[in-house]
């Protein structure tokens, strides 16, 4: 019999930050998911600070519709917009995959990597495409 | 609310299912704003002069005498609020540990989120 007491059992810590960010490579899905977790929060904070008052210039009168566009000439308004634009679009796409992934959809660990990844690659193709129209290319 | 039941042959579930009403809520809510989504994506493609009017009309439209458009809006708003309270929440349950901390923190969310719904519905029923 050997002494428990003689040997140090192994430990197994919680994961730091910058094990996940630089030891370890993130599979497609885990990226979808934190992203998922970042981008909600940011919606979160950006719905009073953002949205709402964007909402309101936009529906309020001509004149105050007509003053986004003087606000979007700011190179700085453009950047926070383009980023909440692909938090939409990541929150929303990443959550139609939760959605079917609750109903038994595509639960095999290959789908769910390639769906994992697809909703990565067409979170940041929206936000390619409505990028464009904020930077007036259509 | 406190009732027992058996999930399969083996495992005793108890309790109040405070989690299963929040996970519930916010596939519900979910679902309810990718509806909404939707309506606006085919409001917006079938609107033929997106200008100002157009646009606003999007969310003031009605039918006969109901404000349709501002009720919808409204819908969507709380459940986007909703959805982001069970959101944040989580986030505070996974991430403070500190009991105080994340009482505060949980305070401090439901303010801002109560605070938005009464600024956004100000605008959108004063125009």
């Amino acid at each position: 019999m050997s002494d428990p007491a003689s040997k140090p059992r192994p430990q197994f810590r919680n994961l730091s930050i910058p094990e996940i960010l630089f030891s370890y490579k993130l599979p497609p899905a885990a990226k979808t998911s934190i992203l998922h977790r970042i981008s909600g929060a940011l919606l979160f904070l950006a719905l009073p600070l953002v949205i709402v008052p964007l909402f309101g210039l936009s529906i309020t009168s001509p004149a105050t519709f007509d003053s986004i566009s003087s606000w979007m000439a700011n190179p700085l308004c453009k950047l926070v917009l383009l980023v909440l634009i692909w938090g939409y679009s990541h929150h929303f796409c990443a959550g139609i995959r939760y959605l079917t992934l609750d109903m038994h959809i595509g639960n095999s660990r290959e789908a769910s990597q390639r769906s994992g990844a697809a909703v990565l690659g067409i979170g940041l193709a929206l936000t390619f495409v409505f990028g464009l129209k904020l930077f007036g290319v259509w | 609310m406190a009732r027992e039941e058996r999930l399969g042959t083996k495992r005793l579930v108890v309790g109040a299912h405070y989690g299963t009403f929040d996970f519930i809520v916010q596939r519900v809510t979910a679902v309810i704003m990718i509806v909404y989504t939707l309506i606006l994506f085919f409001g917006y493609l079938f609107t033929s002069d997106m200008d100002f009017n157009g646009w606003r009309n999007l969310f003031t439209f009605s039918v006969g005498a109901l404000p349709l458009g501002q009720l919808l809006a409204t819908l969507a708003f709380l459940s986007v609020c909703w959805h982001a309270w069970i959101g944040v929440r989580d986030i505070f349950m996974d991430y403070i540990r500190l009991p105080g901390l994340r009482l505060f923190m949980h305070s401090l969310a439901i303010l801002w989120l109560v605070g938005t719904v009464v600024y956004f519905v100000k605008i959108l029923w004063s125009i």
